[in-house]
């Protein structure tokens, strides 16, 4: 659905975003990760045609974003960091004016600007003049705007700043429900969100991609991670790792005791997931199974480690 | 053409969704206003006088009233249009709109014609409420309409190349004092070249003075309606809608 390569964007002394390559599927909810001024916004403008890139394409639903800039602009719906709405106009009039400039049939216009309000629980708010509500309102209209024409890509600059704990979980959940019919693009750079919405994510720094993929390829390790515990409680760590070492492609197993129950670690070779190997061999010993996971870094320990790297490292 | 519509109709809806409507209105309404009763009066003591003194010279509306209102409203443009076309592009870019102007499938010339438009509107209106004193003199006297039609298109006219003028300069920043007040300027200047008419004759005043906003307006006020004057306040129009094109376009690449 969004596809883009080598996408650079310069300016006079300095390299904002710098040959961005990333693919979005149909349907996916996309996290742009990365630390404040690190180039997301450069990059969802450039996918938004608001500005050109200096070098490199892009193309949504098969558009190019500098070729057929009116063709992409009526697939996509943006949000900006700041909503961009007229504080002197009513929230039902704006909308009605963005569905006509977006190119809703002018039969369709109210219906399709009240169900956005609907969608975005602003409806409520319809005949207040924007510049009366508060923020979080505020960046609900502004979500309301991004969805009036039903646009197959949605590209949402930090579409939470600024929200109370309340309005953060009901804007995840709005942006979670339109997934699935619409492709999302989502920057942030408040880790939490990103665990809570994003199927993949692309981590952005210095204007460089440093990562990307599906959340559990970045953050999974090779190995498993288990707890159990022994119903005779009398075994030791080398009793309790030896039955895993014997498995095909194994590298090492510790185990240590944390007070009540064992944790085991296994270290693999490769990638592939062994976890129900391990799951027998527990069940084999009889002991109680209480945690299997694949071994993860956290998101946070992920982030930080990307972007706090040297440039060098980051071209690499 | 539905897009121009929209952005013009919205462009107006502004207009008088902020003070900015009824300030000029009231201002203009008010000095449109005393303007006419101060020439009112000079005619009515004038014509009183000619009584007196026996003698019957021609006393004519259209010359004496009409004429100099006219002349007034195209300095008072000077004021006004500043403030018509400061928000243009400056406010949309300060609060972040443009973005939204700008990512929307909308061309170019669409956003700035239909800003242009507005302003226009804006303005049509400001005119049409100096009408409303005009209604007296048909009352009371027998002006000939033809002369003020076409006077009244001169400063439609006018109004419009400095509105196109103003826009462009709106659009070169996001502040809207500075917009207003190098709007406010270059209209001066464009004015005050009128001078030059009275200076050595040579190339570059006979340009300066034929480039002048005032000189132009003044067949209209006459009544005279000249292809060339409306040209030139065509051309003037256009390269202001061009510049204001060429503008949008640097925004983009400029960020």
């Amino acid at each position: 659905m969004i596809q883009v390569d080598g996408l650079t964007k310069r300016y006079a002394h300095t390299v904002a975003v710098d040959h961005v390559s990333f693919s979005v599927e149909k349907g996916q909810i996309v996290g742009f990760l990365g630390p404040n001024g690190a180039g997301k916004t450069t990059t969802m403008r450039m996918l938004t045609c608001f500005m050109p890139p200096s070098e490199g394409t892009a193309s949504i639903a098969g558009f190019d974003v500098v070729k057929q800039p009116l063709e992409v602009k009526k697939r996509i719906g943006y949000l900006p960091e700041t909503p961009p709405v007229y504080p002197d106009m009513e929230v039902g009039e704006y909308l009605q004016f963005v569905a006509r400039i977006k190119g809703v049939p002018e039969k369709e216009v109210l219906q399709r600007s009240q169900e956005a309000a609907a969608k975005c629980f602003v409806k409520d708010v319809w005949s207040k003049l924007i510049g009366k509500l508060s923020k979080g309102y505020r960046q609900r209209v502004g979500l309301a705007q991004a969805i009036i024409h039903n646009p197959e890509v949605l590209i949402l600059d930090e579409p939470t700043s600024g929200f109370d704990p309340k309005q953060i979980l009901e804007t995840r959940d709005l942006i979670k429900s339109l997934a699935g019919a619409h492709t999302i693009v989502l920057s942030t750079h408040i880790l939490q969100e990103v665990k809570a919405m994003c199927e993949s994510l692309v981590i952005i720094n210095k204007g460089k991609i440093a990562t990307s993929g599906t959340m559990e390829d970045l953050t999974r390790r090779n190995g498993a991670v288990m707890e159990v515990s022994v119903p005779d409680g009398a075994l030791t760590a080398e009793d309790l790792s030896a039955p895993f070492s014997s498995i095909e492609g194994v590298n090492g197993v510790t185990a240590n005791n944390d007070g009540g129950l064992w944790r085991i670690d296994v270290d693999t070779v490769t990638s592939a997931d062994l976890r129900p190997k391990l799951a027998q061999v527990v069940l084999a010993q009889g002991w109680n199974l209480y945690r299997l996971d694949s071994a993860a870094v956290s998101l946070d320990e992920l982030f930080l480690s990307l972007t706090t790297l040297g440039a060098e490292e980051v071209k690499q | 053409m539905r897009n121009v519509l929209t952005i013009a109709r919205k462009e107006l809806n502004a207009y008088f969704q902020s003070p900015i409507a009824y300030v000029l209105i009231g201002a203009y309404a008010a000095m449109f206003g005393y303007f006419f009763w101060s020439l009112v009066y000079f005619f009515v003591r004038a014509s009183m006088q000619a009584q007196m003194t026996g003698r019957t010279m021609p006393m004519n509306l259209n010359e004496l009233v009409i004429r100099n209102l006219l002349g007034n409203c195209g300095v008072l443009c000077l004021f006004m249009i500043p403030m018509l076309t400061m928000r243009l592009f400056a406010e949309e870019k300060s609060r972040g709109t443009m973005e939204l102007l700008l990512t929307s499938p909308l061309k170019d010339w669409e956003i700035l014609l239909g800003k242009w438009a507005g302003a226009v509107g804006m303005y049509a209106s400001l005119l049409a409420f100096s009408g409303l004193n005009l209604i007296f003199l048909f009352a009371y006297g027998k002006p000939d309409w033809k002369p003020l039609a076409v006077g009244y298109v001169g400063l439609l006219l006018q109004g419009a190349a400095m509105l196109a003028l103003g826009m462009f300069l709106s659009s070169v920043t996001q502040n809207q004092i500075a917009a207003a007040f190098s709007t406010f300027v270059l209209l001066l200047m464009l004015w005050v070249f009128e001078w030059m008419s009275n200076m050595d004759q040579n190339v570059v005043t006979e340009v300066l003075t034929y480039v002048s906003l005032l000189r132009h307006n003044e067949s209209f006020i006459k009544g005279v309606l000249d292809l060339k004057d409306v040209l030139y306040y065509a051309s003037v129009s256009f390269l202001g809608l061009f510049l204001t094109a060429r503008s949008l376009e640097s925004l983009r690449y400029r960020g």
